[in-house]
Formats: C-alpha cells, sequence, structure tokens
C-alpha cells in the first residue's frame, strides 16, 4: 500500500508504538522486579527499594539455595512428573483421537466413545468424591497420584482428533493398499504428517504439569513429595494468611519470609518455562488455530 | 472389505484411556451421593446415613452461600467482559503495526505471562506489587498519597483479582483475534483507502465487521465460565481479610469440605456448581453450534 502520509496520521502512529510498548513493558515488569530482588542487598530489598534493578548486587541468595534440599528435591519431582505424565499423557491421547477421527462409515462405535468422553469432559462429580476416590486408591503421598489422574485429557484429545481429520485421505488410502494395519497407518502416516500438532500439544501438557500445584498441596501431606509449584505454594504464599484477622499482624508475617531468598525461588522455578518458551512461541499459534476458530 | 478387522483395533486403541476416564471421572460421579448423606469417612459411603436434601437446605440457609455465588459470578462475569474486550483492543492496535521486529517482539512479551503459573505470579504480586513495601505502593509515595494495604482491602481486591487475570491474559487473547483480523480481505481496506476513508473508518467498517462473527463466538463459548472465577488464582491470592468479597465456590468447598470436614456440604456446594455449569456449557455449545456453525468435533 502506497499512501501519503499526513503528520496526524504519523502522530497516531507514535502512540499506538507508545502504548503498545507501555502495555508489553507492563506484561514482563513483574518478573524483573522479581529478578532485580533476588539479586539484590537484603536489607535493601526488605526496605522495598528496589524496583527493576538491583540494588548493591550479590549472589547471595542463589548460594542459600543451592543449599536447600527440599527445593531441589521438589524440582526433580517436578521434572519427574512433566516427563513421565507428559510422556503418559502424549501417547493416550494419541492412540484415542486417531480412532475418534475416523469416520462413523469405518469406526461404528466412534460416535458413542465420542459422547462419552464430552461427558466426561464437561460434568464432574466435583472436589470431595475425587479426593475420596484417590484416598482409597492408596495414592495420597504416591508419586502416581500426580500422573494417574489426569493422564487423559479430553481436549488435547479432541484437539489432535480435529487436526487428524484434516490429514489427506489419500495418505491413509495408499497406506491400507500397502496392507498397513491401523497402528501402522497411526505410528508411519499419522504422527510423522501432525508433529507440529504434537508438538504444541506436548509443550502445553508439560506446561501444564509444571505449574500445577493443587494436587500436590491435597494429596501429598509429606514435604518430600511436593513438586516445586506446591513448594513454593506453601512456603510463600501460604504462610497461614489465611487464619489471620488483624491486618497489622498480616502485615508482620509478609515481611518474615525473606524476600530476596523467595524471589530467588520463585525466578529459578520459572527458568524452565523460560527456556521452553521461545519454541512454545513458534508451536502455540499453529496450535490455538487447529483448536478454536475453525470453518 | 478387510477393514472389518480394524473395528476391533480401534476399540483396542480406545480402551487404555477409556480405562483411565471410568477410574478418575466416572467412578467419582457416584460419589456425588455424599451430598445427600451425613458422611463419615471411617463407615464409608455404605454406611453413612442417609439425609435426604439438608445439605441443600443447609446450604440455602447460611449467608455464606448467597455471599459465595454472588462473588463467584461478579469476579467471573468481569473477567469474560474484559478478556472479550481488552485482548480485541490491543489485536486492533497490534495489526496498525507496520515493522515486523516490533510488532513481533511485543508478541513475546505479552504472550509470556500465559504460561506462569498463578503459584509464581501470585507471589510476585503478593509480596513485591501490591504489598506496604511494593512497587504500587512506592508509586503512591512518589506522588503523595498514603500507602494502601492492598491485598488486605474489600474493596481493592476484586478489582485486583480481575487486573492481574486480564494481565495474564490479554496477550494470549489476542491470537485468535490477529488470526480473524488476517482473514479480513486485504482488498476491502485498498478500497477504502482510495475512498479516503480514515484509519478510524477502516476499523470501524471494515475490520470491525469483519471479524464479529469470531467475537460473538468466543462471547458465546465463554457463557460456560460464568461460575469459574479461576480457583488457582484465588485460593493463592486470597486471605481471611477479604473473605467477604473474595471467597469463591471453589475455595469454599475446598476449605468447608477438605479443611473443616463438612464432606456432605461441600458435596452439595460442588454439585450445584457442576450442574449449573453443566447446563451453562451445552447451552453455550448449542446457541454456537447454531448461529456460529461452530463444531467442536
Amino acid at each position: 500500500m502506497v499512501i501519503s502520509r499526513k503528520l496526524s496520521d504519523r502522530m497516531a502512529d507514535a502512540a499506538i508504538l507508545l502504548i503498545l510498548a507501555l502495555a508489553a513493558l507492563v506484561c514482563i515488569l513483574p518478573i524483573l522486579n522479581t529478578l532485580a530482588v533476588s539479586l539484590s542487598d537484603k536489607a535493601k530489598a526488605e526496605a522495598g527499594l528496589v524496583l527493576f534493578w538491583p540494588i548493591d548486587v550479590t549472589f547471595a541468595s542463589y548460594e542459600k539455595l543451592l543449599s536447600d534440599q527440599l527445593f531441589f528435591n521438589s524440582f526433580w519431582i517436578s521434572v519427574k512428573r512433566v516427563v513421565v505424565g507428559g510422556t503418559l499423557n502424549m501417547l493416550l491421547c494419541i492412540v484415542m483421537a486417531y480412532p475418534l477421527s475416523k469416520e462413523r462409515k469405518a469406526f461404528r462405535a466412534r460416535n458413542l466413545y465420542m459422547w462419552f468422553i464430552l461427558f466426561t469432559m464437561l460434568f464432574s462429580g466435583g472436589l470431595i468424591p475425587w479426593y475420596i476416590l484417590i484416598t482409597r486408591l492408596g495414592l495420597i503421598d504416591s508419586f502416581w497420584a500426580l500422573i494417574l489422574p489426569g493422564a487423559v485429557s479430553v481436549f488435547n484429545v479432541i484437539l489432535l482428533m480435529n487436526f487428524f481429520r484434516g490429514v489427506p485421505k489419500e495418505l491413509e488410502e495408499a497406506a491400507l493398499m500397502d496392507g498397513a494395519g491401523p497402528w501402522y497407518t497411526l505410528w508411519k502416516v499419522y504422527v510423522p504428517v501432525s508433529l507440529p500438532a504434537i508438538a504444541t500439544i506436548t509443550l502445553f501438557t508439560a506446561v501444564g504439569h509444571w505449574n500445577s500445584f493443587f494436587d500436590g498441596m491435597i494429596l501429598m501431606n509429606k514435604p518430600q513429595n511436593y513438586p516445586l509449584q506446591t513448594y513454593i505454594q506453601q512456603l510463600i504464599v501460604n504462610t497461614n494468611l489465611q487464619n489471620i484477622s488483624d491486618p497489622e499482624l498480616l502485615r508482620k508475617l509478609q515481611e518474615i519470609s525473606s524476600r530476596t531468598f523467595n524471589a530467588a525461588k520463585i525466578f529459578v522455578s520459572m527458568i524452565p518455562i523460560l527456556m521452553v518458551y521461545p519454541y512454545l512461541q513458534r508451536f502455540f499459534i499453529t496450535g490455538i488455530r487447529l483448536g478454536a476458530v475453525k470453518e | 472389505m478387510k477393514q472389518k478387522g480394524f473395528q476391533l483395533q480401534y476399540h483396542m486403541m480406545l480402551i487404555p484411556g477409556i480405562c483411565f476416564l471410568i477410574v478418575f471421572s466416572i467412578l467419582p460421579m457416584f460419589g456425588i451421593v455424599i451430598a445427600f448423606q451425613k458422611f463419615i469417612p471411617a463407615r464409608g459411603i455404605a454406611g453413612s446415613p442417609w439425609v435426604g436434601l439438608d445439605n441443600f437446605i443447609y446450604m440455602f440457609q447460611i449467608p455464606d452461600s448467597r455471599q459465595i455465588f454472588l462473588n463467584t459470578i461478579v469476579i467471573a462475569v468481569s473477567k469474560i467482559a474484559m478478556n472479550l474486550v481488552v485482548p480485541l483492543l490491543f489485536a486492533l492496535l497490534l495489526n496498525e503495526v507496520r515493522l515486523k521486529w516490533f510488532k513481533r517482539t511485543i508478541q513475546t512479551m505479552v504472550y509470556l505471562p500465559h504460561f506462569l503459573s498463578w503459584v509464581i505470579l501470585a507471589s510476585m504480586f503478593k509480596v513485591n506489587i501490591f504489598s506496604l513495601e511494593g512497587v504500587i505502593n512506592r508509586g503512591l509515595e512518589w506522588i503523595g498519597v498514603e500507602p494502601i494495604l492492598f491485598m488486605a482491602s474489600n474493596f481493592w481486591f476484586r478489582p485486583i483479582i480481575v487486573a492481574t487475570d486480564v494481565w495474564k491474559e490479554f496477550g494470549f487473547g489476542t491470537i485468535v483475534y490477529l488470526a480473524a483480523i488476517t482473514s479480513v480481505s486485504p482488498v476491502l481496506y485498498e478500497s477504502a483507502v482510495i475512498d479516503g476513508a480514515t484509519r478510524v473508518q477502516r476499523i470501524r467498517y471494515i475490520t470491525l465487521p469483519g471479524i464479529a462473527a469470531t467475537i460473538v463466538l468466543l462471547g458465546t463459548l465463554s457463557l460456560g465460565n460464568v461460575l469459574n472465577a479461576n480457583f488457582d488464582q484465588i485460593f493463592n491470592m486470597y486471605n481471611s481479610l477479604v473473605l467477604e468479597t473474595g471467597d469463591i465456590i471453589d475455595t469454599y468447598v475446598y476449605r468447608s469440605g477438605l479443611m473443616a470436614a463438612k464432606y456432605g456440604l461441600a458435596t452439595a456446594v460442588g454439585l450445584m456448581k457442576s450442574v449449573v455449569s453443566f447446563i451453562l456449557i451445552v447451552m453455550s455449545y448449542s446457541l454456537a453450534a447454531k448461529f456460529a456453525n461452530y463444531r467442536i468435533f
């Protein structure tokens, strides 16, 4: 487009750029603030003097963190749950999405299964019966309590199913001509051509596992079984503020926990997300278009 | 054809996942009977005494329940409205930018909060942003305003909850709008420019009508979230001083059920939410299917 640009137009352009830049800055300032606090002198940070740049730079908090066994124990549990849980999630997701992507002519029970999984997605028995069930299964304080209950994400199954439906039928027909069965067709035809979609869902699943704290909080009684988010939640967020009715006391309690040390913990727990984020960003736009607004 | 043998293999593929769903989704649904019992853990579901609708009657009698339903709806509806409008405005502004690198940098920055957990964000907000020594109070002090104890204020709690939720999600929300804007025909813009349309007129008469269907669809689909005020966020940000404005259904179920061991009452409240949400989601899906031709499968 070639248009002569008036002064007022260019001013509006500048204003738009400014607004966007400010909004984007607001999005990352809290993160910068956390990083700055974690690198600052303890007294300065406690006094609230640190904004977005560290004062009297020191790595003391990070050194202290290195000797915090419980933190790294929780970190390791979270890594394990991402790997084990993520793998199980994806295997189940792929093998469920494939038969559901068939037409009813090719797989007669398809709609029955479809309504069933949709129902489990839309209706739930609620927290209490779920908790009692997990207790009865003996999963309390077991690592598998973080993996098994959420092993099937119906939402992801539907997402991948819709993607599989967009795979050209000719590919499958060619495989069938060569005498391939469903398992072979799935792994050798569908999975390879759907890698972008599978990568997207895998990354979202991994982030979901990394970020969840609630199952760890109610299903793990011993602190050494906490995943990282639960550990942080118990330590920083939940310093027994629930039972306090005096604003003065609340204020004081908030001050007891060491700001710099906590900020270091928060920042380290963000690092895995920040590391996969560039890859996430490359994939998730395609991923979003898969599921949302089609047709 | 030989496809006959495939049926069995298709079933085999589905069975493991279906088993997981039966155990972890369907079995708990039978636990709903707890809502009609005075549940005693030691005696189990089979041995606990039945109390009929007592839990539900009690639920409607206590003043708490009116308050938590109100809080849930007020917070959830404010979030739905803001999360429809703010990403739209942001996408419209972003669409005006012609510098590719600038656009991409902005996008990288605004998408990031979506991927961070509420545990981490709540820690940041409570300790470093909204606390007495936090960034906001530093700013207020600078312009000469008395510091405010934000996290203990029933006046500020809801606005903070909605604002931080918008802060986390607006960037991610622009993706859908940007995708819709790209599908508007460029020819329309070119002819509008030739006809001398201003920037505002182009947005008003071409972009907005072009993406109206998407806006309506997103609005309809969010109907299912009217009772979802986001447990993860509120649980990590609230405290006993702001229960009056901040306690929602999910946090109440957690506290009364798992903390205070009022299993029957908590299950009843949870069941209310499940049923109403189910109806709302089915309604929103059928509306979306009817008016926007949207199919989830």
